[in-house]
């Protein structure tokens, strides 16, 4: 480590959040240009992303709206490693509670998900209520007159956790802070406006499955942000010479940083007299695919848009490929492994056609995703790559050293730049 | 109930079942172990030549499959598709080297009304890594429907069922 490194002793910082390393961590002198490979190996950086991120001012993704219809309905999540339950009370409001029992600290809600009027815990049948309160106790009075509760037990004092939860454009967020700022204000004005353009609109559910990826969720969390791999690991476009997917396009930063935009256009759509003349098949893609019905495709929006990638801090991202939707959500299950679920969408309206090319387009990514399989092991070969060197760094300056949307191209690191940027600020890493 | 149930039993053992003779249920159940070895002996641009011209594969949870939700892990409409899959396989998609053992159970047939016949058999995979790491992968059932054309069988329809919606690392080769 350089001598002339930062050092950053966050317990002795008034002003840092809660939480202590044994060993000071220091971020390199170049900035997030560099990033220690510490930070995808050390168990504690990883137990102090739970206190300062997790449980700090960012907005988690829980769930869809759509997974709690009714009144009574509750699904169980994780917020980093905390085990969370929603669930939509009588009069239809949802509300976000850890899974924990006030009592011994057992899980509450068993099955992932499910409908009911109270939520009990199954170990001494404690009940609360859909919001979390706690409104009954087995032997509270105990049994003729001999034990029970003491006289000065107040069930108001005891109730699940809470967390504030929003619901947006049919995405289910929590947060435990007070301090987050509403979902909207959290993305700021570009990130909402292209979160709108994918998820505005009352969401269906094609299909959801997951796959464990043997690295730290940061790992992911880059990747999703990283435009220059795309062409280079995942090949399939170039080999089958799909040549109008991998347009130019840009990449759009949130004033924070944290949350990026990595757009394409087939901006040379309007020159092609063939594309002209077609109508809802107009994306038709020449390939050399024997079966090219993999590729069918209709014109969505009027934006010239046919790619997007949207990642929101710290554990979302969200991709709209062709006529493909889906949110992507990365849950750490330990410091080097994280679950990955793909979680494909389309709209209530759309007709069997829509929802037949957007399911064949679904073959394009997911754990056997044609152009995202080999993110399954790639961030796993950096894990193992990195094991044992945790004083050494990551070199990331492709597009330069700046921060800064690059709107013009997508041969830029500048995306998992943001994404480092917002860590160390939450982090206390500055 | 259980008499039919053993009836049942007897007469397909003797191969007398309806619509299925015990030459057809030999040949059916050879199809379906030279699938697996194909895929185990690392022979996958053959695997195709197991469906029919359009035929249809899917990899699907469980979960999903009985929710009725149309997206799963991987479809391929027709050998077309099929053989896009084994080429990119071979040529552009990156990924640890690895082998499959699958362990099949027996296949139980009926006679399809609309022709041909329906299967449902169990299937585990073990896959092994260049590490030497054996482990399962895969658990789950294939729901078959299979047609002979010229005097052979091939699949129709193809639906394996993941008994997990989650994958160990990725999922490249079929099952």
């Amino acid at each position: 480590m350089p001598d002339d490194a930062k050092s950053v002793l966050c317990e002795t910082e008034a002003e840092a959040p809660p939480g202590t390393l044994s060993e000071p961590f220091s971020w390199p002198n170049e900035g997030v240009a560099r990033v220690p490979y510490r930070l995808f190996s050390d168990p504690e950086i990883y137990e102090l992303e739970q206190q300062r991120i997790f449980r700090g001012s960012v907005w988690n993704f829980l769930c869809l709206e759509i997974d709690l219809p009714n009144a009574g309905d509750y699904k169980t999540a994780t917020i980093g490693e905390i085990p969370v339950v929603v669930t939509r009370n009588e009069n239809g409001d949802l509300h976000g509670m850890i899974n924990r029992c006030a009592h011994k600290g057992a899980l509450v809600c068993l099955k992932e998900r499910g409908n009911a009027k109270m939520l009990r815990c199954v170990y001494h049948t404690w009940s609360y209520d859909l919001q979390g309160r706690l409104k009954g106790i087995a032997f509270r009075n105990g049994l003729n007159g001999k034990g029970g509760m003491p006289e000065d037990f107040d069930p108001a004092n005891h109730r699940l956790e809470p967390f504030k939860v929003e619901a947006y454009c049919g995405i289910v967020f929590g947060t435990f802070s007070d301090a987050t700022p509403p979902v909207e204000e959290y993305l700021g004005d570009t990130m909402a406006g292209f979160f709108k353009r994918s998820l505005g609109r009352p969401l269906k559910l094609l299909g959801m499955h997951s796959q464990i990826i043997h690295n730290n969720w940061k790992l992911y969390a880059e990747n999703s942000r990283d435009s220059y791999h795309a062409t280079l690991l995942h090949t399939f476009y170039t080999t089958f010479k799909l040549n109008r997917l991998d347009m130019d396009g840009g990449i759009i930063l949130a004033n924070d940083k944290w949350h990026h935009i990595s757009f394409a256009k087939r901006h040379t759509l309007d020159e092609a007299a063939e594309y002209k003349k077609a109508e809802v098949h107009s994306a038709q893609y020449e390939s050399k695919l024997d079966g090219s019905q993999l590729l069918d495709a209709w014109d969505e929006f009027d934006d010239g848009i046919t790619h997007i990638i949207q990642s929101v801090f710290p554990c979302m991202a969200i991709h709209f490929t062709l006529n493909s939707l889906a949110v992507r959500f990365f849950a750490p299950r330990g410091v080097d492994e994280t679950e990955l679920f793909w979680i494909y969408l389309g709209y209530e309206d759309d007709t069997e056609e829509q929802i037949r090319m957007r399911v064949m387009q679904g073959n394009l990514t997911g754990t056997a995703g044609l152009v995202s399989l080999e993110d399954g092991c790639i961030n796993e070969f950096v894990q193992r790559g990195t094991r044992g060197s945790a004083d050494r760094n990551a070199f990331m300056e492709m597009g330069g050293r700046d921060v800064e949307s690059s709107e013009a191209s997508r041969a830029t690191e500048v995306a998992i730049r943001g994404f480092w940027t917002g860590y160390r600020r939450i982090m206390g890493f500055a | 109930m259980n008499q039919l149930a053993g009836q049942r039993t007897t007469a397909e053992a003797m191969g007398t079942i309806p619509g299925i003779d015990s030459v057809s249920r030999q040949r059916i159940e050879d199809l379906l172990l030279d699938y697996a070895h194909t895929i185990d002996d690392g022979e996958l641009a053959s695997w195709p030549e197991f469906f029919v011209e359009d035929g249809i594969y899917q990899i699907i949870p469980r979960e999903a499959f009985d929710a009725g939700h149309p997206l799963g892990i991987l479809l391929c409409e027709g050998r077309g598709m099929m053989a896009d899959r084994m080429l990119a396989l071979e040529t552009a998609n990156i990924y640890e080297p690895h082998t499959y053992c699958h362990i099949l159970g027996r296949p139980r047939l009926r006679a399809d009304p609309a022709g041909g016949y329906k299967s449902r058999s169990n299937f585990e995979v073990i896959r092994t890594m260049q590490d030497g790491r054996s482990e399962l992968f895969a658990i789950g059932k294939y729901l078959d429907r299979i047609v002979f054309e010229e005097g052979a069988p091939l699949l129709a329809d193809r639906r394996v069922i993941l008994e997990s919606r989650r994958i160990d690392i990725l999922l490249v080769m079929p099952l």
